[in-house]
């Protein structure tokens, strides 16, 4: 049979799973443009923020010219300067170092807690399950927002303290999601068909369970970085923001004031935080293709 | 006479899928015709296309006369006016086809003063006496109930109820009892037929059960692949079917009179093997004796169940879906269990395998006390006990390559060497008539019984004594079925395989099992040799299963005899 010996020969490699199970869904996001899209534009941005320091050396909070110069009036500087003559793009090359960072950090922060505490209470379920449910709608009740302010205000206002803030008050919405998927999933014939095989606990939650669980747990999470990046600037914009140093957010807080004499400087890091969402939806949705054997056949 | 309904030349395409080709059928008035056919022949495409109910992508061609009048050539108003009017249509499912916020009566209230211009109180004693006539019983006071109140065959009652509330001249029942239990289906379907009678209505069956027609239907059409092949009177069909695969149809569909049994003879099967111009010719092959005899079961039995209960806990205390139930299965037995749904079967086979925790009594496996041991502990004594579950589509997980899905049984059971694992899943592969280039493949990628094959791959890999099959063939089509079947029986001889054989369909259990169990609320209400069971039932309900089993009309003497024949 000639399609067998094609099989048993090593280079089908079935039996080199790392390497080999990845490949079909790399290629299979490598054929979605707006994935490639959306992956070149963060992949841009985040190169950007990596020598930000090398192509625009010294303190972005330096006065380096003349206040309020205007897009291409002076093109050492243009994309102009604000109020306090600092340099708008060296600003927005600086600010995305910090909003990209306190990004990630935050979502992968609730990411963590919240598929923990989701996986366990949706898995175990019975008193656990209970308990958990509690806990986090006790932190649901709470206003994010509020939250994150009360937690910012209660230290000095740093990175970290912001980062660590915005990641405590954004899990609920992973817990509930991956607690929902992991119940309904748990009852599921191939779950039964596992345990019957005697998997492990372990196995089943991260082999079985999870993969099937994460496509919406995926596109939250693209979603909850745009609002993390979102969130800090909002805190910015009161002020609550790291004074030492400059995030889009800030830049759009310091912008406000002049925003009918110098649009620009709210317009600038306004249309990055929107680059940075538009790609993670895009990065988002097309891993969420690319992850489904069934969908991966027809992108 | 013109005929109520005329479809001719009807054409039906979605993006990339031709579903159905230059289909022509007349539906007289007040005759009941059967559309038969196998999953994805077309046929409910048919059926939705008569109501204009398919989603804008399908192109639609041909033309439908209604009472003289081209129903594709209506607008959308008009067909809007003729639906539940004129024609109306019910369902597979009445566990989805209720809204669940609604009454049952608000929703028949709705139909009748859309319909007729009904006053409120005029419409609400209309339904009172439509929920009577499709003997809900105390019509009056479960008017104002919710679907989650009402039975599955209740909620059938209620659609039917709903579709026949403005006296259409044409009923379409899409598979109208196949989510329904044996003894729920016959007296649908004796309401249908009276509800046809009564009001003179013509019935559209749609139906993969060909039982079902023999026993109901005036004339039947045959359907496979979009096209009708073959449109006869019943008898005539049962008696002598002219086109090849109404006659594989006929041949492996099991029915209860039929006296085959795995011991001695094999199924029929039926085999489609497509020509080169897109043409499909069908090979049938005959019911033959097994050529090398099955060992009679041994004398030790592999599981015995003493006085085993299984409780759920529900919001009023403790519900016992298994109430003691005792039992043993012998080494190379298969044994039948039958009983309807919410009988306690499903319970029963995941307490076995220790997926939910008896409540009481003891479970042997191999003499070996299993009923409390430790998950840890029980591991090794899995692979002893395998299931294989009725679903194909939801027992296989969507994002697992079909490697993957048996390399990691083997893995977990501590089969460490790879050129090991892998000569396993090679030979299991060949065992179930799998090819072996389908370890790449994902379950999707397989046809329902195909993927059968996948699950019955998996409970065999670890090479069980005992296989739970809880409906193993219900999902499937007629054809599917008997190679199923004949696959199970190959695989218990070469393994010597115990079965405990889990279904609602007495025929098959009547051809596979060597001793039948019947359960009724959780308890085992007769068992017996599987002769005797079905000739001398012991139990009233016994007797109620087997009276409620589609019968086969007319045509199964005859065809027996052919079969014998040939």
């Amino acid at each position: 049979m000639a399609s067998s010996t094609v099989f048993l020969s090593e280079r089908s490699g079935p039996w080199s799973p790392r390497f080999g199970q990845f490949t079909p869904q790399i290629r299979a996001f490598l054929r979605n443009p707006a994935g490639v899209a959306g992956l070149s534009l963060l992949l841009l941005m985040l190169l950007t923020a990596l020598i930000a320091p090398l192509l625009y050396p010294g303190d972005p909070l330096d006065m380096v010219a003349r206040p309020l110069l205007r897009p291409g009036q002076d093109l050492r500087f243009p994309l102009g300067t604000d109020s306090l003559g600092r340099d708008v793009v060296a600003g927005l090359a600086h600010g995305a170092r910090i909003s990209l960072l306190i990004g990630f950090s935050a979502v992968s922060i609730s990411l963590l807690i919240g598929t923990l505490i989701g996986t366990v209470a949706g898995y175990f379920g019975g008193w656990l399950d209970d308990l958990l449910v509690h806990l986090t709608e006790l932190f649901q009740t709470l206003p994010t927002f509020l939250f994150v302010i009360v937690l910012v205000t209660i230290g000095k206002p740093s990175v970290m303290l912001i980062t660590l803030s915005i990641g405590v008050a954004s899990w609920p919405t992973i817990a509930r999601l991956a607690r929902a998927e992991f119940r309904s999933l748990r009852e599921s014939d191939f779950v039964m068909a596992a345990r019957s095989l005697g998997y492990s606990n372990s196995r089943i939650i991260f082999r079985e369970i999870l993969p099937n669980a994460l496509p919406p747990i995926i596109v939250t999470t693209s979603v909850m970085v745009a609002t993390a990046i979102l969130n800090e600037s909002a805190l910015s914009f009161l002020g609550l923001g790291d004074p030492n140093v400059v995030s889009w957010g800030s830049m759009i807080g310091a912008g406000r004031e002049m925003l009918r004499t110098a649009w620009y400087l709210t317009a600038f890091p306004g249309a990055m935080i929107v680059l940075a969402v538009l790609s993670l939806n895009l990065l988002g949705d097309a891993l969420n293709d690319a992850l489904n054997p069934r969908l991966r056949e027809l992108s | 006479m013109t005929p109520l309904l005329e479809i001719g030349k009807l054409s039906i395409s979605f993006p990339g899928l031709e579903a159905v080709r230059g289909f022509d059928l007349s539906i007289h008035a007040g005759e009941t015709l059967a559309l038969v056919g196998e999953s994805g022949c077309g046929k409910s495409v048919t059926a939705l296309s008569l109501m204009r109910l398919l989603p804008p992508p399908a192109r639609v061609d041909g033309s439908i006369l209604f009472e003289g009048r081209d129903l594709l050539a209506l607008s959308l108003a008009e067909v809007r006016d003729l639906r539940g009017r004129a024609i109306s249509m019910i369902f597979q499912e009445p566990m989805t086809s209720l809204n669940p916020v609604l009454s049952i009566g608000h929703q028949l209230e709705e139909v009748l003063r859309r319909h007729e211009k009904l006053s409120a109180r005029a419409a609400r004693t209309r339904a009172v006496e439509l929920l009577d006539l499709v003997r809900i019983p105390e019509p009056a006071r479960r008017i104002d109930d919710f679907a989650h109140n009402l039975s599955g065959g209740q909620r059938q009652r209620v659609m039917i109820a709903m579709a026949v509330a403005c006296r259409p001249r044409l009923l379409i029942a899409d598979e109208p009892t196949t989510a329904l239990d044996v003894t729920i289906q016959a007296q649908i379907l004796e309401l249908l037929d009276r509800l046809r009678r009564e009001f003179s209505m013509s019935l559209l069956l749609i139906t993969h059960d060909l039982g079902l027609v023999g026993q109901w239907a005036d004339r039947v059409a045959v359907m496979y692949a979009g096209r009708k092949v073959e449109e006869a009177a019943t008898q005539r069909l049962f008696e002598h079917p002219a086109h090849p695969y109404s006659r594989g149809l006929l041949a492996t569909s099991l029915h209860l009179e039929q006296e085959l049994h795995y011991r001695s003879m094999r199924l029929p099967e039926i085999r489609h093997e497509a020509g080169d111009a897109g043409e499909s010719t069908f090979r049938l092959i005959e019911a033959s004796p097994q050529r090398i005899p099955l060992p009679p079961p041994a004398d030790t039995p592999i599981l015995s169940l003493r006085e085993v209960r299984a409780c759920y806990r529900t919001p009023r205390g403790d519900f016992a879906a298994v109430d003691g139930v005792s039992l043993d299965i012998l080494r190379g037995q298969t044994i039948g269990l039958v009983g309807e749904s919410g009988c306690g079967k499903t319970t029963l086979s995941k307490t076995i395998l220790r997926l939910l925790e008896p409540a009481g009594g003891t479970i042997l496996l191999d003499g070996q006390d299993i009923t409390h041991l430790a998950e840890n502990r029980l591991r090794p004594l899995r692979s002893k006990v395998q299931m294989i579950f009725q679903d194909p589509f939801a027992s296989l997980n969507p994002r697992h390559s079909i490697e993957t899905i048996l390399d990691s049984v083997l893995s977990v059971h501590g089969l460490r060497d790879r050129a090991g694992r892998r000569a396993r899943i090679l030979e299991t592969l060949d065992h179930v008539g799998l090819p072996r280039q389908s370890l790449l493949r994902y379950p999707h990628e397989f046809s329902g019984g195909q993927r059968q094959r996948i699950g019955i791959a998996r409970a065999l890999i670890l090479k069980p004594s005992l296989v739970i099959c809880d409906e193993p063939v219900s999902a499937l089509d007629v054809s599917i079925q008997a190679q199923i079947l004949n696959l199970l029986v190959e695989l218990k001889r070469d393994f010597g395989l115990s079965y405990l054989f889990i279904s609602h369909d007495l025929s098959v259990v009547r051809y596979i099992a060597d001793e039948v169990f019947v359960m009724l609320g959780g308890r085992f209400v007769e068992h017996g040799d599987h002769r005797r069971i079905w000739d001398a039932p012991r139990h009233d309900y016994t007797r109620t299963l087997i009276e409620a089993a589609p019968a086969r009309k007319a045509g199964a003497p005859a065809s027996r005899l052919e079969l014998a024949a040939a």
